[in-house]
């Protein structure tokens, strides 16, 4: 059940992810949006949205520091354990909470205002169970997690030396099913349920994280384009493509 | 310099007549589906007043198009790339539905279902984005013909400067309608906004389009626009916008809000510009030299140097021939009677206007006096302060100059052909008056007045037959080139498919319609290699191929042996019947 759970789960989910992400931009480059919502209502949505999105994409930095970088190099780096706490607490717990109320206003716009309702898919609803429990799951430890690393609560537990090892291990193709075992519940579900996430990411609307536009800041404004790729359309001022020039 | 051609359209308002055809019949082909319910690429405003969608002109408000910044460069008025990224999550300046309007339907059913009673059912209006039932109270031409102007055109945005003046009431009013499409612009502002980089300028004929695989639903566009010719389909979540009809202008047909025109007052051609100059003339100081600036970007293909460029750039020998024949060219340029819309949004918009005549004919009509004397004309242009100010809003960011200009000319141009019409002498001072020549001033009335379907548009077509046979040929089943049988007639997948058909049949209808919009006689929809093509088929005299060949010695029905020529005279000989009138959306020969 152990290595079920924390390290052939992991992987189908992972493996959904990828090949997932490849067939849907294969195949359904159409669906590959935003779904905005705008549109139908912009007063709580401006509010909601940037809270939601600023505060995710401020606790995915968090979670990159916290799982990627190993506790050796920050030590290194001369950062005390607590230090280290005392700041992912501060950096973390803003970002969690904005991002919650993101949430929460995002999801009450969703149910309350009509045409947004509407436009909602089963599809979105459990994208959102799913995203909103994995954020409280992580709000929930992010708290816990740094009363018992401090010890000032329960049994000591500091998840740099049990989650983040294994999750690294992920990639190296080699994990170690039983430094999950150890860890607390919470730890345990957050991880397993943002699997489950991952595995859904490429169905779902979350795909557009994925085409984040930062392409922007060095494109030139006006994109210009052929009318048409196919060979032997060499009109206008587009060049002929090789072995297709026209006659003359 | 670096030649490059763009599709581009005038339009003639003093000829329409705002019945909204265009708009119906571009709605039937392009946004007729779910999502796109509220979208009208073509519209049609009546002016004064508020437009589509409400106010979308004032720019403080929603920040569309570029503006110049102190030191001459342009900037986009939303805000700049790190700006647009970081309010990407939710978009200040969106206009919401209700600034277009809710669009709905009406539950026709209860008509059908109410039980008998003594009052009649009445079918409700409900909304097709809430789904609930509303009260309409906003469209896209909900002021449409001044209606409720009292209330809503008093907000018109470009009456700034003159509303004092201007008096909604009846008969003491002027008022003329403004068909709209996406402009084409030269310097496009909704492709500059958007993060994807999915709204391009195509090289070959300059329209704009958004890749709907590329489009992520930023919605940016729809800002960056000032004329609010983006919309964000609800449904698909990507942006869409008018697409200068590209499948029809590929193959030389003009758009559909072109051809269904009732007035006949759109004309469609090519202009050749220079480039590299486009974004020096959209960056000018002040939006008074806007227009002079636009039309210095514009190359003559007359031109011998010109030409050469454009060659060198690949600009096909049909498309130069074609731009020379140009009637947006001699609108522009000749005869500069074309104005371009809100030019002081710097986009460099493409598709232009004629200013009306017709509020300065009304007044002068309404107080008696003979509206087709050139010089109670002319003292009515210098005198008709507000609609020449009006119009000056629109059309040169408020230089009445160039709009006097215009009046003045077509003025001058009825007056002129008043005496040819009651056989009179013409009068070359009329002409001379506006700096014309007589022959000029004749050849710009006959373009403006009764010019002929080939004349209005003159569309080269894009090459794309060769294209799609070529690929055709090389991507074909090699299996079919040993089918010697099959050769000839049909592919592998039946006809219109590998060796046999070298033109898709989309093209070839595309083509057959051309030909029965602009031949002189009335065709019956052709075959080609005998076969029958009912898709163009519109039911006049009989397609050759309808019905097998008769005996020999028998007569041969009229359908020719030639497709090329197809005649119906037996439509016009049965029964000795006149023919129905109604050439399906094409100026047919008979009234030319
Ligand atoms: C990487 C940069 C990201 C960008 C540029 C971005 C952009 C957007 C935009 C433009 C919308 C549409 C808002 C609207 O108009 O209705 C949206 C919606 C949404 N995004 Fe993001 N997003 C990003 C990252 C994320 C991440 C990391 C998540 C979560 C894991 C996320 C979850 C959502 C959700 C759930 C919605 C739907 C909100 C609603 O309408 O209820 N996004 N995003
Ligand atoms: S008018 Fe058309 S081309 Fe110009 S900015 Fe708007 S959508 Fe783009
Ligand atoms: S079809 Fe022609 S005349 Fe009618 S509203 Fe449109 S532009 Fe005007």
């Amino acid at each position: 059940m152990s290595t079920f759970l924390w390290v052939i789960f992991p992987y189908i989910c992972l493996a959904t992810f990828v090949v997932g992400h490849v067939w849907r931009y294969r195949y359904d480059k159409f669906g590959w949006t935003t779904r905005s919502s705008q549109l139908y209502e912009d007063k709580l949505l401006r509010i909601g949205s940037p809270l939601f999105h600023f505060g995710i994409l401020f606790v995915a930095v968090g979670h990159f520091m916290g799982l990627i970088v190993p506790q050796s190099w920050t030590e290194r780096a001369g950062m005390s354990q607590e230090l280290y706490h005392i700041v992912a607490l501060l950096g973390g717990l803003p970002a969690g909470i904005a991002c919650l109320v993101g949430l929460a206003i995002l999801v009450y716009r969703r149910r309350t205002v009509g045409p947004v309702f509407r436009a909602t898919t089963v599809n979105d609803k459990v994208m959102y169970a799913v995203l909103a429990v994995v954020i409280v799951l992580g709000m929930w430890n992010t708290i816990a997690g740094t009363l018992l690393n401090l010890g000032i609560a329960g049994d000591h537990y500091n998840y740099r030396d049990g989650v983040s090892p294994w999750f690294r291990q992920i990639f190296w193709f080699q994990p170690d099913a039983s430094l999950m075992e150890g860890a607390p519940l919470g730890f345990q579900l957050h991880a397993l349920l943002a699997f489950l996430l991952f595995a859904m990411w490429p169905f779902t609307r979350l795909v557009h994280v994925f085409s984040a536009p930062i392409g922007y800041f060095t494109r030139p404004y006006i994109v210009y384009r052929s009318r048409d790729e196919r060979p032997g359309t060499a009109t206008g001022t587009r060049a002929q493509k090789r072995g297709w020039e026209r006659v003359p | 310099m670096r030649v490059m051609a763009q599709m581009a359209m005038v339009m003639n308002l003093d000829k329409c007549i705002g019945c909204h055809t265009c708009s119906v019949t571009c709605k039937q082909a392009w946004t007729n589906r779910q999502g796109t319910e509220y979208v009208w690429f073509n519209n049609v405003e009546t002016r004064p007043g508020l437009g589509y969608p409400r106010g979308y002109e004032d720019q403080e408000v929603w920040k569309g198009g570029w503006e110049v910044t102190a030191n001459g460069r342009l900037r986009l008025k939303a805000g700049g790339r790190l700006t647009k990224l970081l309010n990407i999550f939710s978009n200040p300046k969106m206009p919401s539905i209700q600034d277009y309007y809710e669009p709905w339907t009406y539950d026709y059913e209860t008509l059908l279902n109410a039980p008998a009673q003594d009052t009649f059912p009445v079918a409700r209006p409900t909304s097709l984005i809430s789904g609930k039932h509303i009260n309409i109270e906003w469209s896209a031409n909900w002021d449409d013909d001044l209606g409720g102007s009292t209330e809503h055109a008093a907000k018109d945005p470009m009456l700034k400067g003159i509303e004092d003046k201007v008096k909604f009431e009846f008969e003491q009013t002027f008022m003329f309608y403004l068909p709209r499409i996406c402009e084409h612009c030269l310097n496009p502002s909704c492709a500059a906004s958007c993060p994807s980089g999915a709204i391009y300028k195509r090289e070959e004929d300059g329209i704009v389009l958004v890749d709907q695989d590329r489009c992520r639903g930023w919605r940016m566009c729809v800002t960056g626009c000032p004329y609010k010719k983006v919309y964000f389909n609800h449904k698909t979540g990507k942006a869409e916008k008018c697409t200068f009809c590209y499948p029809r202008v590929e193959v030389g047909i003009p758009t559909v809000c072109a051809e269904t025109c009732v007035g006949r007052l759109r004309y469609i051609g090519l202009m050749l510009y220079d480039a590299d100059k486009v974004l020096e003339a959209a960056a000018v100081e002040d939006e008074h030299d806007l227009y002079e600036a636009q039309r210095s970007v514009f190359l003559d293909p007359r031109d011998p140097a010109v030409q050469r460029e454009a060659e060198r750039a690949g600009i096909p020998g049909d498309w130069i021939e074609a731009a020379k024949k140009s009637p947006v060219l001699k609108l522009i340029t000749d005869y500069k009677v074309a104005l371009p819309l809100h030019p002081e949004y710097r986009t460099m918009p493409m598709v232009w206007y004629i200013p009306p005549l017709s509020p300065v004919v009304d007044v002068i009509k309404d107080t008696g006096y003979d509206a087709e004397d050139k010089d109670n004309l002319f003292a009515a242009i210098d005198a008709l302060r507000i609609p020449i100010e009006y119009l000056a809003n629109l059309f040169t960011a408020g230089d009445t100059r160039p709009v006097e200009a215009v009046l003045r000319r077509l003025a001058a141009m009825r007056s002129y052909m008043r005496d040819i019409n009651l056989g009179r002498d013409p009068q070359a001072h009329i002409a001379e008056a506006v700096g014309m020549e007589e022959e000029e001033m004749y050849e710009m009335f006959r373009l403006l007045a009764i010019a002929k379907y080939g004349d209005r548009y003159v569309i080269p077509t894009a090459h794309g037959e060769q294209a799609h046979a070529l690929e055709e040929l090389a991507t074909d089943c090699p299996v079919s080139s040993f089918d010697e049988e099959l050769l000839d007639s049909s592919g592998p997948f039946g006809e219109g498919s590998g060796r046999g058909a070298v033109t898709p049949v989309a093209v070839e209808n595309l083509k057959m319609l051309q030909e029965r919009a602009q031949s002189e006689t009335l065709v019956s929809g052709g075959g080609k290699r005998g076969r029958v093509n009912l898709l163009n088929w519109d039911g006049r005299g009989m397609p050759e191929g309808l019905f097998p060949q008769r005996q020999k010695g028998v007569e041969p029905p009229s359908g020719g042996d030639s497709p090329q020529q197809p005649t119906d005279d037996r439509s016009v000989l049965e029964d000795g019947q006149a023919r129905p009138d109604n050439v399906a959306g094409a100026d047919g020969g008979q009234q030319r």
